[in-house]
């Protein structure tokens, strides 16, 4: 009953929020549990179009190499095209991509955070690639919109 | 330690689901919408803490008036992760400070005038008392808030006392009975209870004041950097180039956890392009340390260097850690970017001589 709220909550306050500051990193809280929730983002993504690439499993490493910690994975996604479009022109942007997004777990809760793609425009003076930054924002908040309210 | 969901806040959370705007809101943002935006992710859906320290906790809204909760939002905390929200206008300010108040107790009348103390005094009592948490020049424990990602039976870590945020934030009248009254639930204990009396008190309080005087700490600079790569031509060819990457970050105690195309994973196999190429490696025990300092670190790792030949140039680039820091506003991250930029440079540069 209380995650419902939660979640209504969320999303009400995500649909009124006011827009996001730039040069910031882009961070929600998820009420639901890791796995769920890391199912939730995965779906997410591919709904709007992008490719799964990878999730690097960030904690089991740790715990290999005898440290103790929660769970910790990266999640890399992009379209093809998009990003191979992107290379040629600004190869400055290959260390950046494919885009990631870190998911913890906190509790019987879960964190994401990925930087805010509008960080980067600064840096690249090109308005195509500053269109496309837009989108990708526009995207990463539908995405982690579309997880917070996912039952 | 960490307090599970208070009667009170179920209490609240009815109504205010009740008065909620409507769901594609025209109406202007309310408290509980900022908050949720802006701050739970840190600070715990119900304040209960996390990245950020916790809110909903009695002894400290108890004792500390709105001016203190309003300007903290205003002026953030620079270094110590938490963002000034520069630009919410006073209104959205007030509404979440608003807000955080319907977690506990209301507001305490404090004074606003300044305490008289010896801050030399102070000074003496502060090395014997605090120093072992808030360290010896208020500069607070590494790492911020609740650590997570780890065992939860962790303390919460203690804050700069020393930071511009908090002294701008805090009154005298505030630090004095934060001091008496200790906060229940955090390790930050009643200085009545450690058998300090009012003199010393007023001291302790005086020689906090005084980090105002001084330079701002080093905890409160962001680095600087240009570009948010580093980019190196390689004297070498394609191959040689990664073999040299591999060997280089080998050398430098980072094992090399794989190695693939670029857009592996996002194309059919077999259509990659081959003249990009990621090696990916990690030194978990960096990884370890660098989680307890921030668990938003996730997004440097695990460490790559890409390989990518074009027109027959080969080109060997990595994120710059340098370019990334300010965004997290951290500046136990400044010291680990500056050495990770460190690592990146002497690894492209070795791998490209
Ligand atoms: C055992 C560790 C410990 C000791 C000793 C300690 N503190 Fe703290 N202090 C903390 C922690 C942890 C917090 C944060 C509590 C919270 O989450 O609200 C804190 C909070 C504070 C705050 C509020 C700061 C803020 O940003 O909210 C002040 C002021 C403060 N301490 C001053 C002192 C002074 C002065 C002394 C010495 C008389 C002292 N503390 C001793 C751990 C300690
Ligand atoms: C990126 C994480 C982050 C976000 C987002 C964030 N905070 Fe914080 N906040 C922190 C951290 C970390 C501290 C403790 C700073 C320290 O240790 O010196 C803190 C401290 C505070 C304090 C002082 C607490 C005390 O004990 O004196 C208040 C009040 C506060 N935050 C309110 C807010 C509000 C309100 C928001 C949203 C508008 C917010 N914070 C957003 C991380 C965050």
């Amino acid at each position: 009953m209380r995650r419902a709220l939660t979640w209504f909550l969320l999303l009400a306050a995500w649909l009124a929020g006011a827009p996001l500051a730039a040069s910031e990193l882009i961070m929600v809280r998820s009420t639901q549990s890791f796995p769920e929730t890391m199912l939730a983002v995965q779906k997410a993504i591919s709904d709007h179009g992008y490719t799964v690439s990878r999730v690097q499993r960030v904690d089991v490493g740790l715990t290999a190499s005898g440290y103790e910690t929660d769970r910790y994975r990266v999640v890399f996604f992009g379209r093809a095209e998009e990003v191979q479009a992107i290379t040629e022109r600004h190869p400055e942007m290959i260390p950046y991509l494919p885009w990631k997004i870190v998911l913890f777990a906190e509790e019987e809760e879960t964190l994401m955070v990925t930087y805010d793609p509008e960080s980067f425009s600064a840096f690249f003076p090109d308005e195509a690639l500053a269109r496309t930054f837009a989108t990708w924002r526009e995207d990463i908040h539908h995405i982690l919109e579309q997880v917070l309210h996912a039952e | 330690m960490r307090r599970r969901a208070p009667g009170w806040f179920v209490a609240w959370l009815l109504p205010s689901l009740l008065a909620v705007s409507p769901l594609w809101g025209q109406a202007a943002p309310g408290g509980e919408q900022l908050y949720t935006r802006n701050c739970a992710a840190c600070h715990g859906s119900d304040g209960r803490g996390g990245v950020g320290v916790p809110l909903a906790l009695e002894d400290f809204l108890a004792n500390v008036p709105d001016s203190y909760l309003f300007a903290t939002i205003r002026h953030g905390r620079p270094g110590r992760v938490m963002p000034a929200f520069d630009r919410l206008n006073d209104s959205e300010v007030q509404a979440i400070v608003d807000y955080i108040r319907d977690f506990g107790p209301p507001a305490p009348e404090l004074s606003t005038a300044a305490v008289n103390g010896d801050p030399r005094r102070g000074e003496a009592l502060f090395a014997t008392h605090c120093a072992s948490c808030h360290g010896a020049r208020g500069e607070g424990s590494p790492g911020t808030g609740v650590t997570f990602s780890r065992p939860r039976d962790l303390p919460i870590l203690a804050p700069a006392l020393n930071n511009p945020g908090f002294l701008k934030a805090a009154t005298d009248a505030m630090i004095r009975r934060t001091l008496i009254q200790g906060r229940e639930g955090t390790p930050m204990p009643s200085v009545t209870d450690l058998g300090l009396e009012e003199r010393d008190i007023d001291d302790i309080v005086s020689f906090v004041r005084s980090f105002e005087d001084r330079p701002p700490p080093v905890t409160a600079i962001r680095l600087e950097a240009d570009s948010p790569v580093l980019m190196y031509t390689s004297s070498h060819d394609f191959e040689t180039t990664l073999e040299n990457v591999k060997r280089a970050a080998a050398g430098m105690n980072f094992r090399i956890i794989r190695e693939q195309y670029l857009d592996e994973g996002m194309v059919e196999p077999g259509r990659e392009n081959p003249q990009q190429q990621m090696i990916y490696f990690c030194n978990f025990q960096q990884i370890n340390e660098a989680l307890a300092i921030d668990p938003r670190v996730g997004l440097f790792m695990p460490c790559r260097v890409t390989v990518v030949e074009r027109d027959g140039v080969v080109q060997v680039m990595s994120i710059n850690p340098k370019y990334l820091s300010p965004l997290f506003n951290n500046s136990y991250l400044n010291q680990l970017c500056d050495e990770m930029y460190a690592f990146y440079r002497d690894i492209l540069e070795e791998a490209t001589l």
